[in-house]
């Protein structure tokens, strides 16, 4: 079959465009499964979060809030924005910098009694480090910890 | 008093990079000798006092000058050396200091090696580097001078973060730095092929040796930063879609895209725009980079607009770089008309494939990396963009490339000829099937994308083989050029086998363990021996001894540690890992959990070590690639463009 040079662009140019528009509906569709919202606990409270729906909180985590059954990978905890807590629930290792008063963000879904039960805690890189969601939830509530807050920058 | 010489050799080497920029683009805009000349000089001058006011600001880490703010914050007298070396580029202002001192390597490199190229066109390259290093001094004396001094002098450092205190982030950053700042040199290049409204093969064959040396320290650098997360931060994973690690990745993509776009340019005179554009976009996308990683945008877009003047100076010098380039390419694309036409099936098309697949994962990888700032800065809410989005807009342009550059490379220029190579690709694909189900009986995983992916791999490398095979067979020659090809393209291979085989098969469980308890993953059983106190230079650490035994035999013994960093007081996890041809083992201590009882990782990683050994095969490729003879021919004859050329030399 001769194609004229004009065709053979044409189909060319069909054919990226048509892997253009593949690609990106995929992308869509990716995009649109994978965005998680974060909830401040104040926003968890007052029942903003879709039931069943993955989501990310972050806060404060209080003086006193962790607990441990001795011997168990599962960690109970809270975490606060100052005006609410929410109750996490984590099984397995938690980041080297988690600590009471260290600013985390958990992943994961609220189960029937209202608990967060995560399945990933992060507390990142820096010991002064405070996620930025958690710091600007924090900053609403106008918590004299906010200037203790001061964001390290994340690493090259 | 030194760190006043340092800040005073970074004020003149500002100077002098000013009057390389003038020299430069006037010198070869009026094609003046004299100013060409100086422009050249103002190189070597700048590039003497930005390696004086590095060598200043390395003494004072090694001497432990803490009146300086910046060491005193990034160091301490107990730090081991290497680190104290490494601390430099350990935060911002150093790492400017890092990136100013390798854009003058970089230009005096291109000032030196490159006198086989006409004078204008030399100039002006320069002229181009020049500006960058301008904008990229200004903001450093501006708004970071890393010379700053405490008064009074701080007693002992703040340490360097224990995260950075590790051999692989001492040699991450400048390898990507080399390469990002090499974007600049392929972007000199195509600005000044546009003042000259000369574009033609001769400029690709110039061009590329370039593009190719910042793509593979480009490729090490990201190799290495994804091998210390493996091991230091992340807990096992190698790569997290981080947006830092996005940032210099994205780079990336176009950098190969370019590199490949600049083969059609050179054998075929065509793309040319094209070219033009990405090398464009390559170097955007690596100050964008360099925005996101040092304007703390990433931490939060309101920390931006608290403390913009960073943020601000980089945006402008960013928006600056990108509409500069933007309006000489809509003023001088128009002049470069490339008419010749080719095959649906020849190399061109499948080089025009991979230019698509590679821009288009890249921009999506964009749009997930920027879409969260956006929503921020709007206030639409606060969201975060899932790894599964970047595994699909990674994956799914990038399987069918890995499979395309399998029969690309055997494509001929200007015409579809792939017929006569049915029978090759149908046996290296039955061979690559073959190897498939081998690795997936051994990995006992079945699924279609495993399957997809090891054949992929494997055919790649097979297709690979068989031209330099043949061309060996038949008493040929084999070029540096068409070797380096065949082996960039073998760690595309390994990278894509490594990935498959992590991503399909690996194990990660979390288990409380007590001292002679053990758990099984993969067939590998973990034991924790022991526990006892260790100390290192400036941390105490819990070791464990975990053993793995597989049927009864002993493979591996593993010394995990919890270190605690006295300065920082910050506690850090080092994994034990045991790393084979076939599977890594891996085990980190968590925390003690009580009544003797500590909270461990165990890992099984089937073929990780794949992933990094393919993307530095990948790098080793591109060095061969780059000693191609073409390259060194002196004030090479106007050849017109071989059309017919060999096909692999591409």
């Amino acid at each position: 079959m001769a194609m004229t040079p004009r065709r053979k662009r044409l189909v060319l140019f069909g054919s990226v465009l048509v892997g253009v528009a593949i690609a990106a509906g995929i992308a869509t569709l990716a995009f649109r499964d994978n965005l998680q919202y974060f909830y401040n606990p104040s926003e968890v409270a007052a029942g903003k979060v879709p039931s069943g729906k993955r989501f990310r909180v972050g806060g404060m985590v209080p003086k006193g809030s962790i607990h441990r059954e001795t011997g168990s990978l599962t960690v109970n905890f809270e975490v606060t924005d100052f005006e609410h807590t929410v109750k996490i629930s984590y099984s397995g290792v938690l980041p080297d910098l988690f600590r009471e008063g260290q600013g985390i963000i958990a992943h994961g879904k609220l189960d029937t009694q209202g608990v967060f039960v995560a399945d990933e805690v992060l507390a990142k890189h820096d010991e002064k480090y405070m996620p930025p969601e958690v710091r600007d939830s924090l900053k609403k509530t106008h918590s004299p910890e906010t200037s203790a807050a001061a964001a390290g920058a994340s690493k090259s | 008093m030194t760190p006043e010489l340092g800040h005073f050799a970074l004020a003149l080497a500002l100077a002098l990079a000013l009057a390389q920029t003038f020299f430069g683009l006037m010198g070869g805009w009026k094609g003046r000798v004299r100013w060409m000349d100086a422009a050249h000089s103002a190189v070597m001058g700048q590039t003497v006092f930005v390696v004086i006011a590095f060598s200043l600001l390395s003494r004072a880490f090694m001497t432990n000058d803490f009146s300086v703010a910046y060491v005193a914050n990034n160091s301490n007298s107990a730090l081991p050396a290497l680190f104290k070396f490494s601390a430099l580029w350990g935060a911002h202002e150093g790492s400017l200091v890092l990136w100013i001192f390798i854009l003058a390597l970089w230009s005096l490199a291109v000032s030196l090696f490159s006198k086989s190229l006409p004078e204008t066109f030399r100039a002006r390259v320069v002229g181009i580097l020049g500006l960058v290093s301008v904008g990229f001094l200004a903001f450093t004396l501006g708004t970071s001078n890393p010379f700053l001094r405490l008064l009074p002098a701080a007693p002992d450092g703040a340490d360097l973060n224990p995260l950075l205190q590790d051999f692989a982030l001492a040699v991450h950053p400048p390898m990507l730095y080399a390469g990002y700042v090499g974007t600049a040199v392929a972007f000199a290049f195509a600005c000044s092929a546009m003042f000259e409204g000369r574009l033609d093969a001769t400029w690709a064959r110039w061009t590329r040796p370039w593009t190719t040396v910042a793509w593979l320290f480009l490729t090490v650098g990201i190799a290495l930063g994804s091998w210390w997360a493996y091991y230091e931060l992340g807990w096992g994973g190698w790569w997290f879609w981080d947006p830092v690690e996005n940032a210099s990745f994205m780079p990336w993509l176009v950098c190969t895209a370019l590199i490949h776009s600049l083969a059609v340019t050179e054998k075929r005179g065509l793309f040319k725009s094209w070219t033009l554009l990405l090398a464009i976009l390559a170097f955007s996308l690596s100050l964008l980079g360099t925005f996101l990683v040092r304007s703390g945008v990433l931490v939060s877009v309101h920390s931006f607009a608290s403390d913009p003047s960073r943020g601000i100076f980089i945006l402008g010098l960013l928006t600056f770089f990108i509409i500069g380039s933007l309006v000489l390419f809509a003023w001088r694309a128009p002049l470069l008309q490339s008419t010749a036409g080719f095959g649906l099936f020849s190399r061109e098309a499948f080089l025009l494939l991979n230019n698509v697949l590679l821009v288009v994962s890249a921009a999506l990888i964009l749009l997930g990396t920027l879409w969260p700032l956006f929503m921020d800065a709007f206030s639409l809410g606060k969201i975060s963009v899932g790894p599964p989005y970047f595994n699909a807009v990674f994956l799914v342009p990038g399987l069918p490339l890995v499979v395309a550059i399998g029969i690309g490379m055997h494509a001929t220029w200007k015409q579809s000829r792939l017929a006569p190579k049915a029978v090759v690709f149908a046996v290296i694909a039955t061979i690559a099937a073959v190897l498939a189900l081998g690795f997936m009986v051994w990995l006992s995983h079945y699924t279609l994308l495993a399957a997809i992916g090891f054949m992929a791999g494997v055919f790649v490398i097979g297709s690979s083989l068989y031209e330099p095979w043949q061309r060996w067979r038949g008493g040929h020659s084999l070029p540096a050029a068409v070797l380096g090809m065949a082996l960039a393209h073998i760690g595309v291979g390994m990278f894509t086998i490594g990935v498959t085989g992590v991503e399909s098969s690996k194990i990660e469980r979390d288990v409380a363990l007590g001292v002679g308890d053990s758990t099984e993953v993969a067939g590998y059983v973990f034991k924790l021996e022991s526990l006892k106190a260790v100390q290192g230079p400036n941390y105490n650490a819990t070791e464990g001894e975990v053993t793995v035994r597989h049927d009864g035999d002993l493979v591996a013994t593993l010394h995990p540690q919890k270190r605690n960093y006295w300065v920082r007081t910050m506690p850090m996890t080092e994994a034990g890992i045991s790393v084979g041809p076939g599977r890594d083992l891996f085990a980190a201590l968590g925390e003690d959990l009580g009544g003797g009882r500590w909270s461990v990782r165990v890992q099984y990683k089937p073929l990780i070590r794949y992933i990094w050994l393919g993307a530095l095969v990948m790098a080793l490729g591109g060095l061969l690639a780059t000693a191609d003879r073409r390259y060194r021919r002196r004030r090479p004859e106007e050849v017109a463009v071989a059309s017919n050329s060999a096909p692999a030399e591409g």
